[in-house]
């Protein structure tokens, strides 16, 4: 099977980690100065989720060639999750946070048991199918409200001190959120873990046969991954204020697949640019009504047919640098 | 009795529709190796041609089944010929991929033109009323839904399994190099393989039509179940895809009967259950 991603820019580490070094202090440096800039703040935020989001579902299939088509579910669950917390059980952000992101955590283990059993296309219908058999559970259950939603989630004050409903602060907390979850998914990929998930992405036969337990590899990267993606979900709950199941429905896992490959399969930054042009795309497209979606298919027939290493990918490639 | 015999024939219909659509996706697989992402889309261009025909062009139920199948199967082949020519060698996951967008490409423009709500189609003079059975009521139609369905799903089993032409499409599937080797035409092959399993899902589109109304959504969620069908079924043989899907239907139309809460998630139930115990599916050879 040929290769997912291109490796060619990979050949001089060193020099390697002194790009991405570069292109993050640079990617820091530009949203730190956001709220300073006529920039809506709120766009951003939600673009550093998508971003976080596309970053964690990258890590899955960018690095381990999993393609999981249903990681709006974490999203999801973990949205759902963090808005009851704070909203009926009045808990403060952070432990609201923290709820989201450990039911994203059990979530992505149940089903990665179950995914991880299978691969290719059958790992991603499966996903796929766990993610609906989620949003039936959800349209279903009392505590989502169902068609509804949870909606005017109260932000409250971080720690006792950091004010969410002040969007200066409110943009700092999801900036810092985001940072750390890159940071964690960078120094995943840049980990001997990280490694073996390549080779394992490469020819999962030739890790066998190297001793490795390839299926403990791909189920620790899917338990990262989703709880990463939940982390991305119980933000976007406090920039949002709701969660509804537009989160869960398999379309949204459609747009995290398409901004991942928008930006760059298995890139550190290609997600990131990925996700803001997407949420760009659908927020000033959103006067031309479905032909976003008919836009949204094309941009993916003409990446998988003349694109595939995405934004990110191809400017790497033409300067042999790895970004 | 009653009510359960009716959930039962609902569950039958909806059996039909996964067994013709989780072949198709069987046939596709078998020469493309890809996963037809766009099939639910398909399927509902298949219910939009029909209606096309009967109200702009005045072809009615029984042309319409012969002629919306051809039509949307020319249709794929063209897609088949113009991008999915271009996927060979490379991951599969790029088939997902471009059939998905094929499928909101598809999806958006019919809903621009439709919007979402659904388009009335005729049940046929010749399929209406109904038969009493004695211990329920049978309306024609969903009778020759089950009985149409049942013909093509054997009729396409027996093409496949049993004529010359089915071992070749076997043999590309297995050495497409040798078989090319014996002069036979492998692209050609596979670009008609593509049509067949389209039209498959046209014909389902058309079948489904007058019972579901026409919807340019009808076949995005359906596909969703079709996919765990095949999931649990694992398309490992032809024959397994069509007792799956009937069988699945079944099962759907008895847990409305039973417990109405679950009716639309108990294929993902079953699903994960099977992986649990048997990670191949029912029919599915270990890859």
């Amino acid at each position: 099977m040929p290769a997912l991603t291109d490796g060619t820019a990979r050949t001089a580490n060193g020099r390697a980690i002194g790009d991405e070094m570069i292109a993050f202090i640079l990617m820091t440096a530009l949203l730190a100065i956001v709220p300073m800039t006529g920039i809506y703040p709120f766009f951003v935020m939600q673009g550093l989720c998508f971003a976080l989001l596309a970053c964690a579902f990258n890590l899955l299939l960018g690095y381990g060639g999993l393609l999981s088509f249903g990681h709006a579910m974490f999203l999801g669950t973990s949205g759902y999750v963090s808005a009851h917390a704070l909203k009926v059980w009045g808990l403060p952000p952070e432990l609201g946070i923290v709820a989201g992101v450990v039911a994203a955590a059990v979530l992505s283990v149940v089903t990665g048991v179950v995914a991880i059993r299978r691969q290719g296309i059958y790992f991603a219908m499966i996903t796929l199918a766990l993610a609906q058999l989620l949003y039936f559970i959800y349209l279903q259950t009392p505590f989502t409200h169902g068609e509804d939603g949870i909606q005017g989630v109260p932000q409250g004050k971080m720690f006792g001190v950091l004010d969410l409903s002040h969007p200066d602060t409110l943009y700092y907390v999801v900036l810092g959120g985001f940072l750390f979850g890159f940071l964690v998914i960078y120094r995943a990929i840049n980990s001997p873990f990280g490694e073996v998930l390549k080779s394992i992405r490469e020819n999962e036969q030739r890790a066998i046969s190297l001793g490795y337990k390839t299926d403990q590899y791909k189920l620790l990267a899917y338990i990262l991954s989703g709880t990463l993606a939940g982390f991305a979900g119980s933000l976007k709950v406090l920039v949002a204020q709701n969660a509804s199941l537009t989160d869960v429905h398999w379309t949204m896992s459609g747009e995290i697949v398409l901004m991942t490959l928008v930006g760059g399969l298995g890139t550190v930054f290609g997600p990131v640019v990925g996700a803001f042009a997407i949420i760009a795309m659908q927020q000033y497209l959103a006067g031309f009504g479905q032909w976003v979606t008919v836009i949204q298919g094309a941009i993916f027939v003409v990446c998988v047919l003349t694109f595939r290493r995405g934004v990110v990918g191809e400017i790497a490639h033409y300067f042999k640098r790895s970004l | 009795m009653q009510a359960l015999s009716a959930q039962l024939l609902v569950g039958l219909i909806n059996g039909s529709f996964y067994a013709l659509l989780s072949l198709g996706l069987a046939v596709i697989f078998g020469m493309l190796n890809i996963i037809n992402f766009a099939h639910g889309a398909v399927y509902m261009m298949g219910a939009f041609c029909a209606y096309f025909l009967l109200n702009v062009f005045g072809i009615g139920y029984w042309p319409a089944l012969i002629v919306a199948p051809v039509l949307v199967g020319i249709f794929g082949m063209v897609m088949e010929r113009t991008m999915l020519k271009w996927l060979t060698g490379l991951d599969h996951l790029y088939g997902l991929l471009l059939t998905f967008g094929l499928a909101l490409i598809i999806q958006g423009v019919f809903q621009n033109y439709f919007g979402s709500s659904g388009l009335p189609y005729a049940i046929p003079d010749e399929l209406q009323g109904g038969i009493n059975l004695g211990f329920m009521f049978l309306p024609v139609y969903r009778g020759w839904v089950i009985v149409c369905s049942l013909v093509v799903c054997i009729a396409t089993w027996y093409l496949i399994e049993r004529t010359r032409l089915g071992a070749y499409l076997r043999a590309a599937t297995e050495n497409p190099t040798l078989v090319r080797a014996f002069g036979i035409n492998v692209p050609r092959m596979i670009t008609l393989t593509y049509g067949l399993g389209v039209g498959l899902a046209a014909l389902a589109g058309v079948l489904s039509a007058p019972i579901n109304q026409v919807r340019p959504l009808m076949g995005a969620d359906l596909i969703i179940v079709v996919f765990a069908v095949v999931v649990i079924g694992g398309m490992g043989s032809i024959m397994g895809s069509i007792i799956t899907g009937f069988a699945l239907g079944i099962i759907e139309g008895l847990t409305k009967y039973f417990y109405p809460e679950a009716s639309n998630s108990v294929v993902f139930v079953l699903m994960v259950l099977v992986l649990l115990v048997k990670p191949t599916g029912l029919t599915g050879r270990a890859t």
